[in-house]
């Protein structure tokens, strides 16, 4: 191309191909962008580490007191077990026009804690410790020793950090800031005093390997 | 001596626009000569800024971002670090110091229209500041591992569980885990130390030009760039250096006054700065009896807790911080500086000032049934002052404006 004379004046600029290409150039491009962005925000999700440590968990029952709750951790979550007494149990009825969803119609316990007393056996009650509202962990508030949560009261849970009310079946009461009951975590008895929380019939077996670990 | 000073500033004004930067912000940028107690807080607020850089920078020399290291390594900083302690405790006062100065800088855009035409961009480039400050608050709350910084985190990234469909995968998304852990905790660090950082400081940079492109305001409220001296200076004007860098050089000596006081004698201010439950170590099976942000939060979460409804309380607590964004076009009174507005709008931002205050109050308290029913009162004084704005300034008796500028 040596010597041949170049007159940039001479060359109308062609708008609409411009246009074009710079639409084209931006939607190609764009594409890529948000493309690559992908690896970065899966990069967030929860490792394949984390996601493995969220396995089941054994826990012993046969040790806690008529009445006491013990805590155990699962997922990184306090999982409860409360062993309920003959008058807990009776506390848990008469009052159901005071719950949002007496009858636990939320999917938030499996099918078979999907009772009066959202457990497989009705002595003993397996919770995830989590309001449902904002992930504090509500305090066991048993009848008795709570004289700041009224007369009125029958035992249950209470959460510090908002003011939301549970009953005895993690039944949250009318009129606080927590959406929906406490949630039943999927969870088999292995035998009399031990419960696998994390696994039931559905998947046992295979969640088995390991739930001791 | 002097000769060679100046041939080398030449040689770099060919190079790098030195002087036309320094006279266009500072020797040559005229700011309003009526300047009073209110104006100190912008020029303290990059104050406070380079203060928690700095410290902010040492401290992540001795700093652990481990859940399992985390709480020790701070009692490390505290004990074992030559003036670890001093640092640590410059960064904790400085994050209250920084909120207590940005919301004396708000209140004065209240107080003199500030946010008024043409300040709009300038107000909202400032109230991203604001918000991006409480972000990078918050991430920071978590690094020192203890109960307060553990459940806090626990209940604002639960938020983002309120909204519909997705909210339960964001908030695993935003923790990497199924509650907050050592993977939260280690992004937490990155956006606390780097990425916030940075979006901070270019915000910051664009708060001010855009200040400088249209000129600040004053406690008179009017425009000083209608009246020029033949040489196109406004006469009301006088040049930002030296007049305003020794008057605010002044106001960072007296801010460091209480400051210092803090930092040496009470850094934890009775809880309010450095919360009690805090020096305790983060336990996820055991939420402390009482749980609070600390005291700049507090009156959104006071707001939040008001309402007995998960996602509508999510809701107004979203809604009480952007409606913020909206102000300039929610006053329609054509008068700026509360000297010359009527009593409607002087009655407005009192409610306003108190509900605020009262509500900051309240979200650090724990929930009784009349403290509810009060923080709802408040949270409806806080609204209407925003709502009804369109409607008092409208309808609000002002008064004449001056032409130039009074010096009270």
């Amino acid at each position: 191309m040596a010597g041949v004379p170049v007159d940039h004046e001479e060359h109308e600029v062609d708008g609409k191909r411009r246009r074009f290409l710079t639409a084209a150039a931006t939607v190609v491009g764009g594409t890529g962008a948000a493309m690559a962005a992908v690896p970065f925000v899966m990069a967030l999700q929860p490792s394949e580490r984390a996601r493995a440590e969220g396995g089941p968990i054994e826990v012993e029952i046969d040790q806690i007191e008529p009445g006491q709750m013990i805590r155990a951790m699962w997922q990184g979550k306090p999982a409860w077990v409360v062993r309920r007494t003959p008058e807990m149990l009776k506390a848990l009825e008469g009052h159901d026009e005071e719950l949002r969803d007496p009858d636990s119609t939320e999917p938030n316990q499996p099918p078979y804690a999907t009772n009066r007393y959202r457990s497989i056996k009705p002595e003993y009650l397996i919770l995830i410790g989590i309001c449902t509202h904002l992930g504090c962990s509500p305090l066991y508030m048993p009848k008795g020793q709570s004289g700041e949560m009224g007369a009125g009261w029958q035992g249950g849970f209470f959460c510090p950090c908002h003011g939301s009310r549970f009953d005895l079946a993690g039944r949250v009461v009318k009129g606080v800031p927590a959406p929906s009951n406490l949630v039943v975590p999927r969870h088999r008895y292995l035998s009399e005093g031990r419960v696998l929380v994390g696994s039931d019939e559905a998947d046992a077996g295979e969640a088995d390997v390991g739930a001791g670990a | 001596m002097s000769g060679a000073l100046a041939r080398l500033g030449r040689w770099v004004d060919d190079r790098f626009p030195l002087s036309k930067l320094w006279n266009e912000h500072a020797a040559q940028y005229y700011a309003p000569k009526n300047f009073n107690f209110w104006y100190y807080f912008g020029s303290l607020a990059l104050f406070v800024l380079m203060i928690q850089l700095i410290s902010g920078i040492w401290l992540t020399m001795s700093y652990k971002p481990d859940a399992g290291l985390a709480f020790g390594s701070l009692e490390g900083i505290m004990r074992d670090v030559e003036w670890g302690w001093l640092i640590r405790y410059l960064h904790s006062t400085g994050a209250s110091a920084f909120f207590i100065v940005v919301y004396l800088h708000m209140f004065r855009a209240f107080l003199y229209g500030s946010y008024k035409k043409p300040r709009e961009l300038l107000w909202i480039i400032g109230m991203l500041i604001y918000f991006v400050l409480m972000a990078e608050a918050f991430f920071g709350y978590l690094l020192p591992w203890g109960q307060m910084s553990y459940w806090g985190a626990q209940v604002i990234t639960s938020l983002f569980g309120a909204i519909p469909v997705i909210g339960e995968d964001l908030a695993l998304w935003i923790r990497g885990d199924y509650v907050v852990s050592d993977v939260t905790l280690n992004r937490f660090y990155s956006y606390h130390v780097i990425a916030v950082p940075l979006v901070l400081i270019g915000l910051v940079v664009a708060h001010i030009m855009a200040l400088h492109e249209v000129g600040s305001n004053n406690p008179d409220g009017i425009e000083i760039k209608y009246h020029k001296d033949p040489q196109g200076r406004p006469l009301d004007g006088i040049p930002f250096h030296p007049y305003y860098t020794v008057k605010d050089v002044v106001g960072m000596v007296v801010f460091l006054i209480p400051f210092a006081l803090v930092v040496f004698f009470a850094p934890e201010l009775g809880g309010w700065f450095l919360e009690h439950n805090n020096f305790e170590p983060a336990n996820p099976i055991k939420t402390p009896e009482h749980i609070a942000p600390l005291w700049y939060l507090t009156p959104y979460y006071a707001i939040l807790r008001a309402i007995p409804d998960k996602l509508l309380g999510v809701l107004a607590m979203g809604v009480s911080i952007f409606i913020f964004f909206l102000v300039p076009w929610l006053d329609r009174s054509p008068v700026k500086s509360i000297r010359y507005r009527g009593p409607l709008y002087r009655t407005a931002l009192a409610i306003f000032a108190i509900s605020f205050v009262a509500l900051g109050y309240l979200g650090t308290q724990s929930p009784t049934e009349i403290l509810t029913w009060l923080a709802r009162i408040f949270s409806i004084s806080y609204f209407a002052f925003f709502f009804l704005m369109p409607f008092y300034t409208r309808w609000d008796k002002d008064k004449p404006v001056p032409e130039r500028v009074t010096s009270k």
